[in-house]
């Protein structure tokens, strides 16, 4: 058995964040999933907004980390090929003594050294956000605030580390953790073992922590229900839009997604069951609502998807330290908002904690600093569709017909790391749109099962025992 | 097909007929069950078998070009349509378009049920796929939600596989479907029919594991205390089908809001000259006969307006 250098436990975008950034050194390094794909956990209900970093408390580690990884991500997503689109947000004052609280939160977000600030009236809002309620009076204006898609940032970090000599286990859950002169990780997937260890397991963090001994934090989840609006509603929004914050959360945003769809939600909810991924009736009005008095204009018919997702909180901030009474052992727990923004600067901060820790780190050479840009038509000019059918005929050969995926793009997902069909969907947006999937499911299935060489039966949503057909595994 | 067919009958020449599938026919031939035909052929054929008919005439015909795995990305007001296939990317500039779409089933969501998303929550086209062209049988105890015509036809092809159909939830007082497919799919098979009935809730991790049914009012409230659960594995959606028009809406044609069909004051027509639309995606219809019938008058329609313009 290998000794690693350091194991990472979570493939969500914390730890693909630090598996990116740690192989630019001579290290062995692991990652290990427990789902059978990366960002399948807390990541894949990231709404993928990129946070300037106002709503943080002025001392805390999360608005200090947000708003440097705003700027530092616009690199990361440039070297590996992400769209990031920087959109700007609004935070909407309805009164004048909401209106008044915006000046604290600007002076915050300015103490935190958020840049770019301003809080505009009624006369600019009609101008940039026409479709904004006639009711709101002022907005505080971050124009730094951007918007990337969560997944294909974690797929596009985590193959980049690949390429950089990082070892990737999926569907390999870690049972205990035993400590000697090293670490020794069990998992479902046999033993590995490590000198250090980085906890990014998200909603399972105080687990994985208390098997090393550490036992001081609960992580709790907080859920969210998000709602998805056709792509037909593109334009409904130019800037994110969020009310002013509550104590548990932004508030109910009205934002567009990467993809183009518009997004309204989420909830907060506090929960006890980590698997808890159900929406319900109640946060549907909710959401409803209260997106209604940002845009009034949105009708519950435009809505064609929800899910939910689940924060992992553990109090007030994010937790990220190396363990004393563990040596060798580095927790990244309770990452919840702003983590997609601060996970460059979490990164960084845990490559600060291993050398304080004694690690000795030499940058290598050879280690490769871009990726070549996935290419999705979708997001393509006819033109360029054009000369890319030329030369490979499958990308003419249409997949999924409502948001426009062929059967190239889908193949080359499966060479990336997809084996289910929520992977397909995450990577390529295939059975994303309106008709959910009625229509290119079996030929998704048909790929999978070709290209994977496995049979039909065996083919699942998203691992597990999630096959679609029931029962007839062989 | 037929309005192809139509064109061709009433003068035109030069026609090119654009499908996205491999085959012609669509939907028809996943379509096992009979029931096709009694009106337009006065005859009981299979859907297979109603589309062969077309398929045969229309290959009889050279003047009408077939393009299959062709992919339509953009339609412009002027009557451009771009269209992608393996290997190239087309533009065509035409003296009319019948736009002959049909439609997509509507979905869970749009009907906002609540709960979970596990594996095992289908589109009734999409089990009907599964099992008649595929040969899979998606799962093994069955709840499906809504009555139209589809999901009526697949608690009987469920029932015939080997599967258990636990129930059809329709939140309706009566049926959406035909009254012979209520006679001939669930009450032959002694499947339970709750009428006024919803389900509000899906449960299930990796697999659907049990539904969530209440009673609803006249106001298709809920009535309290009536929630019950009936276990399954498997959920069908069958709440309607939607006229598949984004293509004529990028191209400016007013839609209805509700219905997604064009806004129109006659049959086939739109407020584009010389972009008509037919069958499902012009309103749906509870059978194929009177698509055929729609759409052979808007190949008729389309040869008229191109005299017009002459």
């Amino acid at each position: 058995m290998n000794l690693f250098d350091i194991v990472i436990i979570g493939g969500g975008i914390v730890g693909t964040s630090i598996a990116r950034e740690l192989s630019r050194y001579r290290l062995s390094l692991a990652l290990l999933e427990k789902e059978s794909e990366l960002a399948f956990g807390v990541s894949k209900s990231n709404s993928g907004i990129i946070h300037p970093g106002t709503q943080n408390p002025v001392n805390s580690l999360k608005g200090r980390l947000c708003v440097q990884g705003n700027f530092l991500i616009r690199k990361i997503a440039r070297d590996l090929g992400v769209d990031f689109k920087e959109v700007g947000e609004l935070i909407v004052a309805f009164n004048e003594e909401e209106a008044s609280r915006l000046v604290e939160i600007k002076k915050d977000a300015e103490k935190l050294g958020v840049p770019k600030l301003k809080i505009v009236g009624r006369k600019w809002l009609r101008i940039h956000e026409p479709n904004l309620s006639g009711e709101a009076v002022k907005a505080l204006y971050a124009p730094t605030a951007g918007i990337i898609s969560p997944y294909r940032m974690v797929y596009d970090l985590a193959e980049n580390a690949v390429a950089n000599g990082v070892e990737i286990h999926t569907e390999t859950k870690v049972e205990s953790i035993v400590r000697s002169n090293h670490f020794e990780i069990f998992t479902t997937k046999g033993a590995f073992k490590a000198r250090y260890i980085i906890n990014a397991s998200g909603l399972y963090a105080d687990e994985v922590s208390k098997m090393a001994g550490i036992d001081d934090f609960k992580i709790r989840p907080r859920k969210g229900e998000e709602f998805i609006l056709d792509k037909k509603k593109e334009y409904l929004t130019n800037h994110l839009l969020f009310p002013l914050p509550s104590k548990v959360s932004k508030g109910f945003l009205v934002i567009k997604t990467s993809d183009g769809n518009p997004m309204i939600g989420p909830t907060a909810e506090d929960i006890l069951d980590k698997t808890d991924l159900a929406t319900t009736d109640m946060g549907f009005k909710k959401v409803l609502i209260a997106a209604r008095r940002l845009i009034p204009s949105i009708d519950e018919n435009d809505i064609i998807a929800y899910f939910a997702g689940l924060r992992p909180v553990a109090g007030d901030d994010f937790i990220i330290r190396h363990e004393e009474k563990a040596p060798g052992f580095i927790n990244v727990a309770g990452i919840q908002s702003p983590g997609l923004t601060a996970a460059p600067t979490i990164a960084l901060m845990v490559v600060n904690i291993l050398k304080r820790a004694g690690m000795k780190l030499k940058k290598k050479p050879d280690f490769i600093g871009k990726r070549k840009k996935t290419i999705h038509l979708f997001a393509m000019p006819l033109e360029r569709t054009r000369k890319l059918i030329e030369k490979d005929s499958t990308y003419g050969d249409m997949v999924c017909r409502c948001e426009m995926v062929s059967i190239r793009e889908i193949r080359d997902a499966i060479g990336r790391g997809a084996r289910t069909l929520d992977g397909i969907k995450f990577r390529t947006r295939a059975q994303a749109g309106r008709c959910h999937g009625s229509f290119c499911t079996t030929r998704i299935m048909k790929i999978l099962s070709q290209e994977l060489k496995k049979s039909l039966t065996e083919v699942t949503k998203r691992g597990g025992a999630s096959e679609v057909i029931k029962g007839e595994r062989s | 097909m037929a309005a192809a067919i139509s064109a061709f009958e009433n003068g035109a020449r030069d026609i090119l007929l654009l499908e996205r599938d491999q085959y012609l026919g669509g939907i028809l031939n996943q379509c096992i069950h009979t029931g096709f035909g009694i009106n337009y052929f006065k005859e009981v054929l299979t859907g297979p078998e109603y589309a062969d008919r077309f398929i045969k005439k229309i290959k009889a015909i050279p003047e009408i070009e077939i393009s299959l795995k062709s992919f339509v990305v953009k339609l412009t007001k002027n009557n451009v349509i771009t269209y992608l296939k393996p290997g190239s990317l087309e533009e065509v500039k035409a003296k009319a378009i019948i736009m002959a779409t049909g439609a997509r089933e509507r979905t869970r969501e749009m009907v906002h049920i609540a709960g979970t998303r596990p594996s095992g929550i289908f589109s009734a086209g999409l089990a009907q796929k599964l099992i008649n062209i595929e040969g899979l049988l998606p799962g093994k105890e069955v709840v499906i939600i809504g009555s139209g015509d589809i999901g009526l036809i697949m608690a009987r092809r469920f029932v015939l596989e080997g599967a258990k159909v636990k129930g059809v939830i329709e939140i309706e007082r009566r049926t959406r479907g035909l009254a012979r497919n209520v006679v001939q799919c669930i009450e032959d098979f002694d499947i339970p029919f709750y009428l006024s009935h919803k389900v509000s809730k899906i449960h299930g991790k990796d697999r659907v594991e049990a539904v969530e049914v209440v009673r609803v009012n006249e106001g298709l409230n809920e009535v309290p205390d009536s929630k019950f659960k009936i276990e399954c594995d498997t959920v069908l959606i069958s709440v309607g089908l939607i006229p598949e028009n984004e293509l004529i809406e990028m191209a400016g044609v007013e839609l209805d809001r509700k219905t997604n069909s064009p806004v129109s004051g006659e049959l086939n027509k739109t407020s584009i000259p010389g972009l008509f639309v037919c069958g499902n995606a012009f309103k749906i219809y509870d059978i194929v006969d009177s698509v055929s019938k729609d759409s052979s008058l808007a190949g008729r329609r389309a040869v008229e307006h191109i005299a017009g313009q002459a």
